[in-house]
């Protein structure tokens, strides 16, 4: 692990590999995260999504640049398809970031869904936690932009801009469905195309149509951008900060922080008791007891995952009131 | 626990040919590897900060230009340089023959000329991708 | 043991080099639409189906013309005197990639490419010594630029000038074709905006100063090149054309006054009919564009000239001889298609810069056309073939699905922000690549009748002298020129990229003072901004 000093020291390859590590499930992959995690909570993160072609990519490049100029160490996640039929990936949002990519004050990483739905890897939890280790003080995470409701970007960003653009027609009925509710920021993007004026025309009246979020809650605006020249770039810059500023105001950054740690520890709760609950079930032969029952058609599946959490909590009750510490010293190593 | 091969298909100096890039970005991709295209004109150190920090086990070079002389052993050397001397270098496109030794010499594992099987090309890159590990 | 049944053939389908189907035996019934006076008509007339001139090759032979250049400007003069020796008719001038793209050869960018795959252009004095004892009166001289096309050209006036040769004696064409940059040969610089208000003011600089001059070659030859079938090569080329007269109409021009001074150029790839169809069916749809969607009144308005090349993309490395007949081939069907000039690649072109030996046999495979085949004497030889007449039709009407298209995506432009033609063209390049692979397409000596013994070929260098004197030449001029007359030019451009005048007068008076290629394109990469693909896979 002499990755640990190089990567709180920033240097490059070796974040760069300790994404590698995390990406790939690597056994030491899991060591490596928590003793990297006393040394996070440092940065910000801002999710950028919105439907395919909408410019997320140029915009994030912009913003990255911005960000550079005001002396801060960016990193950027930009998130891609894994294809479904062969498991690879290209790899296309870096291309789009030409600007920041040409600064090595920026650090961009490409990573492919793998599988993933929502719009995200699941390494990027990680991967953002690496990057803040590594003195990334503004971090930009660019979903994949699939046109459908991605919305765990909102569970890793403190700040959530969403991206429209003029003449996408249906996308807007996606943004609707989705994403409406995630938005700290909206921007409308090729706002020098026709039409623009009636896409911020309807994002501001579903806007205005949404669930009151509370007196004094954040009301987002929609701002109009042309990423490509950078026009309106920095008016984006201004409102994300303000969103910061709300953010640091009456405790909410704090609630932020609960609600982002509940989201990730309810989801390794979930993927670590379901692989631990298989693993027994397999090795105990209960699971194919258990399928074959299903298969008769004697249990729904339902019932049937029901009976193996029962034969599970049967077999370790025993053994967990013996030993009450095991929980406290797992959490130790 | 499958480590996905990871390629930057990297088009360093000015000629703007990217058709044999694209179509390899491609072979790549159907053959389950994940693919970072860097786009046209990249400098030689536009090249290798990209391949540190997308932290890839291949950089496939395409050049056109005729520049290959100059630009392909620099990015060898600034590969060296930032320790990532370990990742497999290929380079594909217009190279003359009696250009090929001392591009190997600089440390490029294979040039693949005009008329080179795709087929070939990914293999090529799994068996000394696989063999390293 | 029961033999082939009678109708049994070698393969199960037989598709041309673009993927396209082709029928047993083609009869009456694939042409029963055809109207021989609305579809057809007689050489020299609408639509100019059958060629643009009544006699075409018994009146006069198409121009052979070679493009060349390479290292100095006087490496390059050299090599046009012998091509013009040799009996070739026009010059083609290549630059290298430092000034396709607007840098000079001390760019820090330019290291390592300087006359590397052209000419390398810095100043007036280059373009003087290019063309040094050539008379710019009697030879005509087309010059493969884009995004600098204006500045290079008004270095071609400009040395006109020199040589005592008025502006409306000068004959040419700048290729000047922004809009296929962005689509598939990628040597751009500003975005599509600016770039096209700079072809429209060459278009009337041209109309008003040069009216000689071809000032743009529509060009579909490098899209072909990047991959697109034979039919995307002709959508996207005319599609580009249709652009380029709107803007032109738009920049307040009448449609006759430059429309006669459009030029085309295609490729002409390996699979021979298709390509004959190809160049035909590109005659009629302009025709028909120019003067009913456009009101074109003056019938020169109305025909399609084109430049050809035959497919440097259908050369091999391998078995590099074999080059010789390919380009032949493709050569043949260019003749037969009607084209004005033709280049004919040299074998060793997959390879590197070609030699003087390769390009004499090229020149050679013209002339063998031209005088021993006979294929000149009569007019559109091919005209009235089922094959060949129900190919052009089907060509033609594939072709305007594809402006429907883009129509519908907002216009040529918008659909290159989108990446419509670059996802169409790679998918292409992509689909012909695998057919290669999987043995459904041939190319000799690639996939089958591959071996024998390999031959060794000369090839043309360019070495790091001819860079040293290119930068020495560079550094003198900047040291003798008056600095303060070319500040004020400079400053001319700026001003008038501001705002709305023709920016050929302060780019002609800014190349008159010495000024660089890179300071002239540095002042509009300033006022421009510069173009960033976006969209590519």
């Amino acid at each position: 692990m002499d990755l640990i000093p190089r990567l709180l020291a920033g240097e490059s390859p070796a974040l760069a590999r300790a994404i590698t590590l995390v990406e790939n499930q690597h056994p030491d992959a899991r060591e490596l995260v928590a003793r990297l995690y006393p040394h996070t909570g440092q940065a910000r993160v801002i999710g950028i999504t919105g439907p395919p072609g909408v410019g997320k990519s140029t915009l994030t490049d912009q913003l990255a640049v911005r960000f550079r100029q005001e002396g801060m160490p960016v990193g950027v996640v930009a998130v891609d398809p894994t294809s479904p039929f062969t498991g690879g990936a290209i790899l296309g949002d870096r291309l789009r970031m030409t600007r920041a990519a040409g600064d090595p004050g920026v650090f961009i990483r490409s990573l492919a869904t793998r599988g993933q739905l929502g719009g995200l890897s699941r390494a990027t939890g990680d991967v953002i936690k690496l990057m803040d280790a590594a003195g990334r003080r503004l971090i930009l995470l660019e979903t994949v932009g699939t046109g459908q409701a991605e919305i765990d970007v909102m569970n890793y960003a403190h700040t959530t801009v969403v991206v429209a653009a003029p003449g996408l027609g249906d996308e807007i009925q996606a943004i609707k469905a989705g994403i409406m509710e995630i938005g700290d920021v909206f921007v409308v993007n090729k706002a020098d195309r026709e039409g623009a004026d009636r896409t911020v025309a309807e994002l501001e009246m579903m806007l205005d149509m949404a669930p009151d979020r509370g007196g004094d809650a954040w009301k987002p605006r929609v701002l109009r951008t042309v990423a490509r020249d950078g026009t309106g770039v920095d008016e984006v810059l201004r409102e994300v900060k303000a969103h910061w500023g709300h953010l640091e105001q009456a405790g909410r950054l704090q609630v932020w922080r609960r609600r982002q740690a509940e989201f990730e520890l309810a989801g390794m709760v979930r993927s670590l008791a379901a692989a631990r609950l298989l693993e027994w079930a397999h090795q105990t032969g209960v699971w194919a007891e258990v399928r074959d029952r299903v298969v008769e058609r004697s249990l729904d599946p339902c019932a049937g995952a029901e009976l193996l959490l029962r034969e599970y909590r049967e077999a370790f009750g025993r053994r967990a009131a013996k030993s009450p510490g095991t929980a406290g010293r797992r959490g130790e190593v | 626990m499958s480590d996905i091969i990871r390629v930057l298909v990297a088009k360093p100096g000015l000629d703007s040919h990217d058709r044999g890039a694209k179509v390899v970005a491609r072979a790549y991709r159907d053959a389950g590897m994940e693919v970072v295209y860097t786009g046209l004109h990249q400098t030689p150190e536009q090249v290798v900060e990209a391949a540190v920090q997308e932290d890839v086990d291949v950089v496939a070079i395409s050049i056109l230009s005729g520049a290959h002389d100059v630009l392909v052993p620099r990015i060898v050397n600034l590969l060296r340089e930032r320790g990532r001397g370990d990742v497999l270098v290929l380079v594909g496109g217009v190279v003359p023959e009696e250009d090929i030794p001392a591009l190997e010499q600089a440390g490029v594992a294979r040039v693949f000329g005009p008329g080179s099987r795709l087929e070939e090309i990914v293999e090529f890159t799994r068996r000394c991708v696989r063999g390293q590990g | 043991m029961a033999g082939k049944s009678e109708g049994a053939e070698r393969k199960e389908s037989f598709i041309t080099v673009s993927g396209r189907e082709i029928e047993r035996v083609y009869g009456p019934d694939a042409i029963a639409e055809l109207d021989h006076a609305q579809d057809l008509g007689e050489p020299g007339e609408y639509p100019y189906t059958r060629g643009i001139h009544p006699t075409m090759y018994r009146g006069r032979l198409w121009t052979m013309r070679q493009f060349a250049g390479f290292g100095t400007a006087e490496e390059s003069n050299a090599r046009y005197r012998f091509l013009l020796e040799h009996g070739q008719t026009g010059l083609s001038v290549a630059f290298d990639f430092p000034t396709l793209l607007g840098y000079d050869s001390d760019h820090p960018r330019a290291e390592g490419e300087v006359g590397k795959l052209g000419v390398a252009i810095d100043t007036l004095a280059d373009m003087e010594i290019l063309f040094q004892g050539i008379p710019l009166d009697r030879v005509s001289t087309s010059m493969t630029i884009n995004a600098p096309a204006a500045i290079l050209w008004a270095m071609y006036v400009a040395v006109g000038e020199k040589q005592g040769v008025p502006r409306d004696r000068l004959t040419g064409t700048i290729q000047n074709d922004i809009l296929k940059e962005y689509m598939a040969q990628k040597t751009f610089v500003f975005p599509p905006r600016p770039s096209m208000r700079l072809v429209t003011d060459t278009f009337a600089f041209g109309a008003r100063e040069v009216p000689r001059w071809n000032t743009i070659s529509i060009s579909g030859y490098h899209i072909r090149e990047a991959g697109a079938t034979a039919v995307q090569e002709l959508a996207f080329t005319l599609a580009n054309g249709r652009e380029y007269v709107r803007a032109g109409i738009e920049a307040g021009l009448r449609v006759d006054e430059f429309a006669p001074r459009l030029s085309f150029f295609f490729n002409s790839h390996v699979d021979f009919f298709e390509e004959i169809a190809k160049f035909r069916a590109a005659r009629r749809i302009w025709a028909r564009q120019m003067r009913e969607h456009f009101g074109a009144k003056d019938p020169r308005s109305w025909m399609l000239r084109f430049h050809t090349q035959t497919a440097g993309c259908s050369l091999t490395a391998q078995q590099p001889e074999n080059n010789i007949v390919r380009t032949a081939l493709e050569a043949l069907a260019a003749v037969l298609g009607g084209t004005q000039s033709l280049h004919t690649n040299s074998m060793d072109e997959a390879m590197a810069l070609p030699s003087e030996d390769a390009v004499r046999i090229a020149l050679r495979t013209q002339q063998l056309i031209a005088e021993e085949s006979g294929v000149v004497n009569t007019v559109d030889p091919l005209g009235g073939s089922y094959f060949v007449e129900a190919l052009t039709c089907q060509l033609e009407q594939e072709a305007l699905a594809y402006f429907e298209k883009i129509d519908r995506l907002g216009g040529v432009i918008p659909a290159i922000e989108m990446g419509f033609f670059q996802r169409e063209i790679a998918d292409a390049a992509y689909r012909y690549q695998r057919r290669v692979e999987a043995g459904e397409l041939t190319v000799v000596g690639v996939n089958r009748y591959t071996g024998g013994p390999a031959t060794p070929i000369r090839l043309l260098r360019v070495g790091p002298e001819s860079q040293r004197r290119q930068l020495e030449r560079l550094a003198r001029v900047r040291r003798e020129r008056d600095e303060l007359t070319v500040r004020h030019a400079l400053r001319r451009v700026r001003e008038v990229a501001r705002g709305r005048e023709n920016l050929m007068y302060p780019i002609l008076e800014a190349v008159q003072a010495y000024a660089t290629l890179g300071e002239i394109m540095g002042v509009l990469r300033e006022e421009f901004g510069e173009y960033r693909e976006e969209a590519i896979f």
